[in-house]
């Protein structure tokens, strides 16, 4: 079976892979030593919706779990753009399910973040005018098919990076819901792979383009992981706080350099060459070095100066304007089921 | 003609009528995602449109076996022209809006899951199968948009408005699904297939009681009648359907595999 035998059933492509998610998974629910929320999170117990929390703490999760959950929505957009043009049948199924799963993904966090008391309704609408954000990866566009797998690949890869540690995060809901979305994550990621490890062995323009896409979301990639956070510019940030709650559990630069450990050999087998003059093993250290990142593209991006910013809210606030008036013919219907059942009971 | 034995060509020319409905209409239905009035509805439209691309390639490449010509799902559904598209005009009309979705897969689930129905039992091994496992998939299509019209019928003014308009839109489009070809009877001659027309009480009669439920009108009989798409005579926007859907695929004829 051509496409498939790449694969070294042992070989671990990304963060959630290798058993990392079902260790995590009795620690998704264990109370610590109980008590109050301080002594709760520091003896790794997990904070759940009935207990008692700093409104500091909430707020900060709510927006984080938010974003994320507004970072699934979105990231529909940029892949499902390929559903209709998806060169086989076969990729079209995986993408079809791959889209899919992020509208699951986003559900799963609306719900996570329900339990800290805002509903799904008023963080829509945070996304719509701004007052929210999403991940800046989507405001960059998908313009050949290998966009597609290097998705998968890089930013998928990326994220599970970023999220198997939440996976341990204090706020039961939010871990719980991670384990469950990083295991989904995991499989996007090796399809993305296995995409591009098919055009890798495709013809010249298939691997053009797989290159390509490498050239374009490699240095996007490495930003989701966020602003450096160690050092100096540590000080006075969110980091150190949601390191103190257990929301955060590595450094932005450590999950980075992570990643590019990982990501690298993989290149290697692709036959694709990062983007990165800088990019070298440096045995010193047991890690690759990598050249500078551009902050000011990243800055940029986020400020609302990137390829697709406005595209992707005006896709979304459309899609959302025009389905008002099904939802409340829903919210309609329900009540008058209701009252009707509750007539008949009387 | 041997009753019990279909030549190769008529199965696979029935199927692939089957196949195309499916995967036309997967086409139309991948177009929702991301644009759903809420983020359930991505997912079970998206659930839909994953089953019946499931049928249409166990059916395509079926097809493939039987044809003669040794192709395989991919060369069937990005090799073949528009005129050599087999499938029904329903499936094949642009995206409206979610109302006009919903009367669509009222019908057209309607009509698939009486054709399963039957078709379990066809003489097709392959197409016997394809039915037993589709007729699950179709029961849930159906229950799907059977709640979606209860509620935009009897839900507000506008919603009953908007999903009585859309039914009368989608009326000339469903005469073409009951309507016999001469494929169909020679399908059913040798038991591979089922006469489309003796489908439509039966699948008519479902879609009035959830249109008297939902406080709605079934459309007068329509005016114009779409036809021919069995014959591969498809409306203008089929075209462009398949433009988008082959471009890639036949962007890179020398490759072999994605
Ligand atoms: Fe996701
Ligand atoms: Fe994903």
């Amino acid at each position: 079976m051509y496409g498939n035998d790449f694969r070294d059933p042992d070989e671990q492509l990304n963060a959630a892979e290798g058993g990392a998610l079902d260790q995590l998974l009795p620690t998704a629910t264990r109370r610590g030593e109980g008590g109050d929320f301080e002594r709760l999170v520091s003896t790794d117990g997990r904070v759940e919706p009935r207990d008692e929390m700093p409104d500091a703490y909430r707020q900060t999760l709510i927006r984080q779990i938010a974003q994320h959950a507004h970072s699934e929505i979105i990231g529909m957009q940029p892949e499902g753009n390929w559903i209709s043009r998806a060169p086989s049948l076969r990729r079209k199924a995986i993408l079809l399910a791959k889209v899919q799963d992020e509208a699951g993904h986003g559900l799963y966090l609306y719900s996570a973040a329900e339990t800290l008391g805002v509903d799904r309704s008023e963080l829509l609408d945070k996304l719509h005018n701004g007052q929210q954000k999403y991940s800046s990866i989507f405001n960059y566009p998908t313009l050949t098919w290998a966009d597609v797998g290097a998705i998968g690949w890089l930013v998928d890869g990326a994220a599970i990076m970023n999220q198997v540690p939440l996976c341990r995060c204090s706020y039961g809901p939010y871990a719980r819901a991670m384990i469950r979305v990083c295991k989904e994550e995991s499989f996007h990621q090796r399809q993305g792979f296995e995409l591009l490890w098919t055009l890798s062995r495709g013809t010249e323009r298939q691997r053009a383009m797989l290159q390509d896409a490498a050239n374009r979301w490699w240095w996007p990639a490495l930003m989701m992981f966020g602003p450096p956070d160690t050092g100096e510019a540590a000080k006075g940030g969110h980091t150190e706080q949601s390191m103190a709650w257990g929301i955060k559990r590595f450094s932005n630069d450590d999950l980075r350099q992570k990643f590019v450990d990982m990501t690298v050999p993989q290149a290697d087998k692709l036959g694709v060459t990062l983007p990165d003059p800088d990019l070298r093993w440096n045995a010193e250290r047991g890690h690759y070095d990598f050249g500078p990142i551009d902050w000011d593209e990243f800055w940029r991006v986020l400020k609302g100066d990137g390829p697709c910013n406005e595209e992707r809210i005006a896709h979304r606030v459309s899609a959302h304007e025009e389905g008002a008036w099904v939802r409340e013919a829903a919210s309609a219907y329900a009540d008058k089921l209701a009252s009707r059942s509750t007539g008949a009971v009387a | 003609m041997d009753k019990t034995i279909a030549p190769a060509d008529v199965t696979a020319t029935y199927l692939l009528g089957l196949a195309d409905d499916a995967l036309i209409y997967t086409q139309r239905l991948g177009e929702w995602m991301s644009r759903a009035p809420q983020i359930e509805e991505d997912m079970a439209l998206g659930n839909i449109a994953l089953d019946l691309l499931g049928q249409a390639r166990a059916l395509l490449t079926r097809v493939g076996e039987l044809d003669g010509t040794g192709r395989d799902e991919d060369a069937l559904a990005y090799l073949r022209d528009e005129r050599e598209f087999r499938n029904v005009h329903l499936v094949e009309r642009p995206r409206g809006d979610f109302g006009d979705e919903m009367a669509r897969l009222l019908w057209f689930s309607s009509y698939q899951f009486e054709l399963y129905s039957q078709l379990t039992s066809s003489t097709d091994e392959v197409l016997a199968g394809v039915a037993a496992k589709a007729i699950k998939e179709v029961t849930y299509h159906r229950d799907h948009a059977t709640q979606w019209v209860l509620r935009l019928g009897d839900g507000t003014p506008e919603s009953h408005a908007r999903m009585q308009a859309a039914l009368d839109r989608v009326a000339p489009y469903v005469d073409e699904l009951f309507t016999d070809t001469a494929t169909d009877e020679a399908a059913t001659t040798s038991g591979v297939g089922v006469l489309p027309s003796q489908l439509r009480s039966a699948a008519t009669a479902y879609v009035r009681s959830v249109v008297d439920e939902a406080t709605l009108a079934m459309p007068a009989e329509p005016r114009r009648r779409a036809r021919g798409g069995r014959d591969g005579i498809h409306s203008q926007a089929m075209g462009y359907l398949l433009a988008e859907m082959q471009h890639i695929h036949r962007s890179h004829p020398d490759a072999t595999t994605w």
